[in-house]
């Protein structure tokens, strides 16, 4: 049997072929141009000019960057943070509370109303709240009709308000996604911990905080770390919600990569921006995976 | 509506958790005494508490459905709250021949079923060699698929409309499904590798030994136990490619090209002073999704948490 003596990963190969040569010319090589133009001035046609590291130092001057910057913070609070906050609140009230009085069925269906956001695409979502939060919308016909017309206004065009009502809606899309995660999660915890709980007097809250919240820390943490990436990449709500307006008070890195890609003609600053978050992005997800790799190595 | 919340991990006690109603299955004396099952008028508030939170989280839908039958002098009259004169269909017919929302709805699912055949066949191909192979490099190539999974799209879509341009792939639905099947590939790769990873060997070296080959192997054991993960990709995959925008935006742009949210994100700038058409828009988009999801409901949940928590 001369199969036995062939190494057992041999013949492989093949299979492993087609995905990682497509990967590497659909995905690594423009990604390594994009770093390449990052050091040119480039129009777009033409051949781009060497400059060295002048977008970069142009980069940290720049007013318009360091308010995406600020913003993508915004961003990570109403898509990381709040949605995880409010989904484990939300997610121990359906299991332990309504889940065990008034049956899994009301909770099911609760779930799927909150998760429903999460599988619209995000292009129709913004056309929907953009029609909602207009001037002449939904939003302010209700504070009219409540005699509370004098705090209506155009809520994506006020420059003091417009990132908050983005990170409104963006909460609003995301509240499903760790509310689902962690309702899972809740099936893994035996019950009897409730139950011995429940025998030695802990109150609703003291289970929430003592039992709960510890036991879903696997679930929090996935949560929280893809969130946050996505956080980091945010593109479309922006782009259909308000464009990184008005000024630059929504602006979010991507957005404003996109703007000298396309708008400005300005590549070369335009990699430099994105070769910046590509980076940060890589080098987050990267701690992350080291941290969970030492964790599971420890476990 | 279906509970798929009934499949107990492992490692959870078997006796199933207190459910509601039927209290009076055995119980353990500790729930019992301490009533945790029993309805109070505080639980009904809770619980009532609870559903107009859901009602007004769902409210936008509602509001898009309630303006998407009103003529435009309705809406002036009587604003975006009031319950339709009269339940008029004609606006949604206008907007769809407008939008060309049979052609948009079409390309949607062509470029969506070739992104998951892609995606699907390269994950498979990939993570068989890396999870069952044990090929050489598979920590770092596995890595280096998560490393790609989670780059920014932003990072590369200048040089890649530039190439597509170059390459007469640009405004095409081939390039662009195969750019869009080949990121999600990566991800497949890594989820489909942890699955393998604990897939019984002997079942495979068993094979070999009757004389089967790899391509055998793939095709008539792995391919077939796989199946469960494989279903749950599709699914995920399917609504990941429909929703997809960057890309679209940049390398759709013709009318006969675009996906269906782009088709209608256009919308916005040519509808501002046609409110109900906008809203009639926007339910338009909203609808294939919702029908998928009440479709798939149990995929998309059971699939969050085997795609989230390995």
């Amino acid at each position: 049997m001369d199969k036995k003596t062939r190494p057992r990963s041999a013949g492989y190969a093949p299979y492993l072929a087609p995905g990682l040569l497509l990967c590497l010319i659909f995905l690594v090589v423009p990604l390594l141009m994009t770093f390449g133009y990052s050091f040119t001035s480039w129009q777009g046609i033409g051949s781009p000019t060497w400059t060295g590291l002048d977008n970069y130092t142009r980069l940290l001057s720049d007013a318009d960057f360091w308010a995406s910057f600020r913003n993508i913070f915004f961003v990570i609070v109403g898509i990381a943070v709040v949605p995880t906050l409010l989904g484990l609140l939300l997610a121990a009230v359906l299991f332990d509370y309504i889940g065990k009085k008034h049956g899994d069925r009301l909770v099911s269906a609760f779930r799927s109303g909150l998760y429903l956001p999460q599988v619209i695409p995000v292009a129709v979502t913004g056309l929907m709240w953009g029609w909602i939060l207009a001037p002449k919308g939904a939003v302010n016909g209700i504070l009219e009709k409540v005699g509370l017309s004098s705090l209506s206004q155009n809520w994506l065009g006020n420059p003091d308000l417009a990132l908050w009502v983005v990170l409104f809606v963006l909460v609003w899309m995301q509240l499903g996604y760790p509310l689902v995660l962690f309702l899972s999660g809740l099936q893994r915890i035996d019950p009897e911990l409730y139950e011995a709980a429940d025998l030695d007097g802990a109150s609703w809250w003291q289970r929430f905080t003592r039992i709960t919240v510890p036991l879903l820390r696997p679930e929090v943490y996935v949560v929280l770390v893809t969130t946050t990436i996505a956080g980091l990449k945010v593109f479309a709500q922006i782009f259909v919600l308000t464009g990184g307006g008005p000024g630059n008070s929504t602006l979010v890195p991507s957005y404003f990569a996109y703007q000298n890609f396309f708008e400005r003609a300005d590549v070369g600053y335009g990699s430099a921006i994105s070769s910046t978050m590509s980076l940060l992005v890589l080098l987050i997800a990267g701690a992350f995976l080291t941290r969970q790799a030492r964790e599971d190595g420890r476990a | 509506m279906s509970t798929d919340t009934r499949s107990a991990a492992p490692g959870t006690a078997p006796e199933p958790r207190p459910g509601g109603p039927r209290a009076a299955r055995p119980r353990r004396r500790a729930a019992a005494r301490s009533g945790s099952a029993r309805r109070t008028p505080l639980s009904y508030a809770v619980t009532a508490g609870i559903a107009l939170f859901v009602l007004a989280f769902l409210a936008p839908f509602v509001i898009i459905v309630l303006n998407s039958f009103k003529t435009t002098a309705d809406y002036r009259k009587n604003g975006p709250l009031s319950w339709p004169e009269a339940w008029n269909w004609d606006i949604i017919g206008d907007v769809w021949k407008q939008v060309g929302f049979t052609e948009k709805l079409t390309n949607s699912v062509t470029i969506s079923l070739g992104v998951v055949v892609i995606a699907i066949a390269l994950a498979l191909f990939n993570a068989y060699a890396i999870g069952i192979g044990r090929v050489r490099w598979r920590t770092p190539l596995l890595v280096f698929f998560l490393g790609v999974n989670v780059l920014p799209q932003e990072g590369l879509v200048y040089p890649v409309y530039y190439l597509f341009k170059e390459l007469g792939l640009y405004d095409g639905k081939l390039g662009y499904t195969i750019l869009v099947g080949v990121i999600y590939s990566a991800f497949g790769t890594y989820l489909l590798t942890s699955v393998f990873s604990g897939f019984p060997r002997e079942l495979i070296e068993a094979a070999s030994l009757d004389g089967a080959g790899r391509w055998t192997i793939l095709w008539r054991i792995v391919l077939p136990m796989s199946w469960p993960t494989l279903s749950v990709m599709c699914v995920f995959f399917f609504v990941w490619s429909w929703n997809e925008f960057l890309f679209p935006v940049v390398l759709l742009i013709s009318n006969e090209n675009q996906t269906v949210p782009l088709g209608l994100s256009v919308m916005q700038g040519q509808y501002t002073s046609n409110p109900t058409a906008l809203s009639a828009a926007a339910l338009l988009g909203v609808l294939p999704m919702v029908i998928f999801f009440f479709v798939f409901q149990r995929t998309l949940t059971r699939g969050m948490t085997a795609g989230a928590v390995k």
